[in-house]
């Protein structure tokens, strides 16, 4: 077997309160340990001298497209994308056509995501059958092919009965129920955030009041049936403050953040570009703010992109006609970093622990630390290196981010994935 | 005064658009300079042989993805009275149902040699779209319920005509302010212009927010009337009421309609404007409408007027280098 030595780098594990400059050890395809270990020969040394070498980045809220949509994204082209990004692990959401619904259709992105060969793909299963809302979809199947969590995302659980049965159900498995809170009715007609920006621009709007009543009911369902709450994509500071009171009365709720959630607010409709265009809505400085507050004292829990490509011919249209949704895998590091580090909000060992150790937990999956034994799965972090976003080059196979042209600082230099380096932007010639 | 004269006067060197997209983006000697051109263009309307030159040789289209029949119409009238060639395309149901795309459908009107391209679209944002993906001049002519520029500065223009002025005026919008692109460019403009705005409906159809853009909210036309120097009426939509935004017809005329009762509050030289199609006894009363405070169908006429100046100074200028 191979030993890789990743030498002199920041060394930041959040499983195991790890924040030193050391030497990470890797034989074959597990983490052998960190610190110096003169008696071990290195096959290959990677010198990650100024650089954070952490585990891999898991984001659990990514959208592949396939089966269905594969102008959109596929399962090679989106782990290549996460890969360019740093992301080793994404669970990948079941609203394709057809839905994740099923033990095959689970099989199915195991074997699509081997083939590729890229990052690790988890997928998620839907808690209804077809996504329709009307009955559980066989949960017991979908656990068997390899289902790591259940979510009807791309749209909520509208009914309180059928959510509150999905909680209750998946506790025999031990699995997160993630949801899309969204009042449909008080959401109608809606394109953006519902305030004075939209007022402003004859809009239709989405209160925040219609993710905030769906995130109260779900509270008080997860504390009738102790089932794992993941409340997805959290946009309002109403919502995270919902989450912070159900914790402190112990009600099993995580809460998760999308950068662009904390980056941008709804002023940026004024270009009435569609690459501003997603749901949840760009909310107001004000959410902006809560969502950040929420990091910092832990109220949300994960950091996730909501990656969800669409081919340029859907994102180029009226703003009322495009489809909600933006990229994220290849700008996720920087815009933490423009948005979280710089200003302070979050050490490094924070923001990883929001993409490593936290995501796995939700998950139950054996990623997110460099624990010896573990699967070797890596990142080596520049932090300090200044580039210009350019969704052309981009390897997701859609370009619809709203941070093209963006000078930013940080990105992933090299992944290393199951022991081997996948990623490599720097250390080619060494 | 010759007409053709006055339009190249200085005061027309404050234009240096290519497009007109809303009244929020313009200054106020910008819509100045389009009150003063449509000024100087009323004559040419009452004259026996109503047409300029100035834009002979230019295509103008009307691509309309809404219905519509005034703005369209008088679009296509001002063109004319300005020798331009006219293209109508309206294109519910033909290009749009086989799957072609909103700025493809544009780009092949422009590729048969349009110059200026008005449109209207249900979407906001529509026409600025368009702008960036065609080399043609683009006039918003209603998109969504964000602004309908020409419509509000015909308004303007017929309350400056009544009025003499603008600074000073209080003008009240009453109706749905919600969705409607008339209320926001009547705002816009008359706020630049120094009048006090007021608007009045039923808060569902009254966003709260919008008293950050410097109006005031009112829920009852009684209180506001004495104050009042110009009422504009806005056109009620049916369909506003079948999604619960106000329980019926009859009590929306009850509360906001304008009838010769509400009428004797007002000052004596109230002005009364309605931008669309009324419906009668809803919002206002036949009898109002057709009264001595109605400048309904002067605002038809001076519409004309605007919408020449407007074309005059999107696309005068390339005839006059030529």
């Amino acid at each position: 077997m191979k030993t890789l030595r990743i030498t002199n780098g920041r060394v930041i594990d959040p499983s195991q309160a790890i924040d030193q400059v050391t030497d990470l050890w890797i034989r074959g395809e597990n983490i052998l340990g960190t610190g110096p270990h003169p008696q071990l020969q290195a096959d290959r040394t990677l010198d990650a001298t100024g650089k954070i070498v952490c585990p891999g980045l898991i984001d659990m809220h990514v959208h592949l497209r396939e089966p269905g949509r594969e102008e959109d994204e596929t399962i090679a082209t989106g782990t290549a994308a996460a890969l360019a990004g740093g992301v080793t692990s994404v669970a990948c959401m079941p609203n394709t056509e057809p839905a994740l619904d099923s033990q095959a259709s689970a099989e199915f992105v195991y074997l699509q995501a081997a083939r590729a060969g890229n990052a690790n793909v988890f997928p998620v299963g839907a808690i209804t059958k077809g996504r329709k809302g009307e009955e559980l979809a066989e949960m017991g199947g979908l656990v068997e092919g390899g289902a790591v969590a259940f979510t009807d995302d791309g749209t909520p659980v509208v009914s309180a009965e059928i959510m509150r049965r999905a909680l209750e159900y998946c506790r025999m498995f031990d699995k997160a129920v993630l949801n899309h809170c969204e009042d449909l009715e008080l959401t109608r007609g809606g394109v953006m955030n519902e305030g004075f920006e939209s007022t402003r621009l004859g809009l239709g709007g989405m209160p925040a009041a219609a993710e905030e009543v769906m995130v109260h009911r779900d509270i008080a369902l997860a504390e009738l049936t102790g089932g794992r709450l993941h409340i997805l994509h959290v946009s309002t500071a109403g919502s995270v403050d919902l989450i912070r009171r159900a914790r402190r009365r112990g009600v099993p709720v995580t809460g998760e953040a999308c950068p662009h959630h904390f980056t941008l607010t709804d002023k940026c409709l004024r270009k009435f570009d569609s690459n501003y265009k997603m749901s949840p809505p760009l909310r107001t400085d004000a959410d902006v703010q809560g969502i950040i507050e929420g990091l910092k004292d832990g109220t949300l829990d994960v950091i996730a992109t909501d990656h969800a490509p669409h081919a340029p011919e859907k994102k180029m249209r009226e703003l009322t006609e495009a489809p909600n949704g933006i990229i994220g895998l290849e700008t996720l590091l920087p815009i933490c970093v423009l948005s979280l580090i710089e200003p302070g909000h979050l050490t490094w060992p924070q923001l990883i622990e929001k993409l490593t150790l936290h995501p796995a937990r939700i998950l139950g999956i054996d990623r997110g630390t460099l624990r010896s034994g573990a699967i070797a799965d890596v990142t080596i972090i520049n932090p300090g290196v200044e580039w210009t976003i350019d969704p052309n080059q981009f390897r997701s196979k859609s370009r619809n981010s709203p941070f093209a042209g963006w000078k930013v600082r940080g990105r992933a230099d090299a992944v290393v994935l199951s022991g081997q380096v996948k990623l490599d932007r720097t250390f080619t010639a060494s | 005064m010759n007409a053709e004269v006055a339009v190249r006067e200085p005061k027309a060197a404050v234009w240096t658009r290519r497009h007109l997209l809303d009244l929020e983006d313009l200054s106020r000697a910008e819509i100045e300079t389009i009150l003063d051109t449509a000024d100087s263009l009323v004559e040419v309307s009452q004259r026996r042989r109503k047409k300029l030159s100035t834009l002979k040789g230019q295509v103008m289209a009307n691509l309309f993805f809404e219905p519509s029949t005034r703005t369209r119409t008088s679009f296509g009238l001002a063109a004319k009275r300005l020798s331009a060639d006219t293209i109508d395309f309206s294109p519910s149901g033909s290009s749009l149902s086989k799957g072609e795309t909103f700025i493809d459908t544009a780009k092949n009107i422009e590729a048969m040699g349009v110059d200026i391209m008005v449109v209207r679209h249900t979407a906001p944002g529509a026409p600025l779209l368009l702008a960036q993906n065609l080399d043609c001049s683009v006039i918003n002519a209603g998109d969504g319920a964000h602004e309908h520029p020409t419509q509000g500065l015909l308004d303007i223009f017929t309350i400056r005509r009544a009025k003499s002025r603008l600074e000073g005026l209080t003008v009240a919008l009453v109706g749905d302010i919600s969705h409607s692109r008339v209320a926001r460019s009547n705002i816009h403009g008359l706020l630049k212009l120094g009048a006090h705005v007021i608007v009045c409906g039923p808060p569902t159809l009254i966003p709260m927010s919008i008293s950050r853009l410097g109006v005031e909210i009112s829920h009852r036309l009684e209180d506001i009337l004495p104050r009042c120097d110009v009422i504009n009426m806005l056109r009620i939509q049916f369909e506003r009421q079948r999604h619960g935004l106000f329980p019926s017809i009859h009590e929306y005329a009850r509360l906001f309609g304008m009838n010769s009762e509400r009428l004797k509050l007002g000052k004596p030289d109230l002005l009364l404007l309605a931008p669309g199609p009324i419906n009668r006894g809803v919002e206002i009363t036949p009898d109002v409408a057709d009264g001595p405070h109605s400048a309904i169908l002067q605002q038809v006429t001076n519409g004309l007027a605007v919408r020449m100046a407007v074309l005059t100074l999107l696309c005068g200028q390339q005839v006059a280098e030529e």
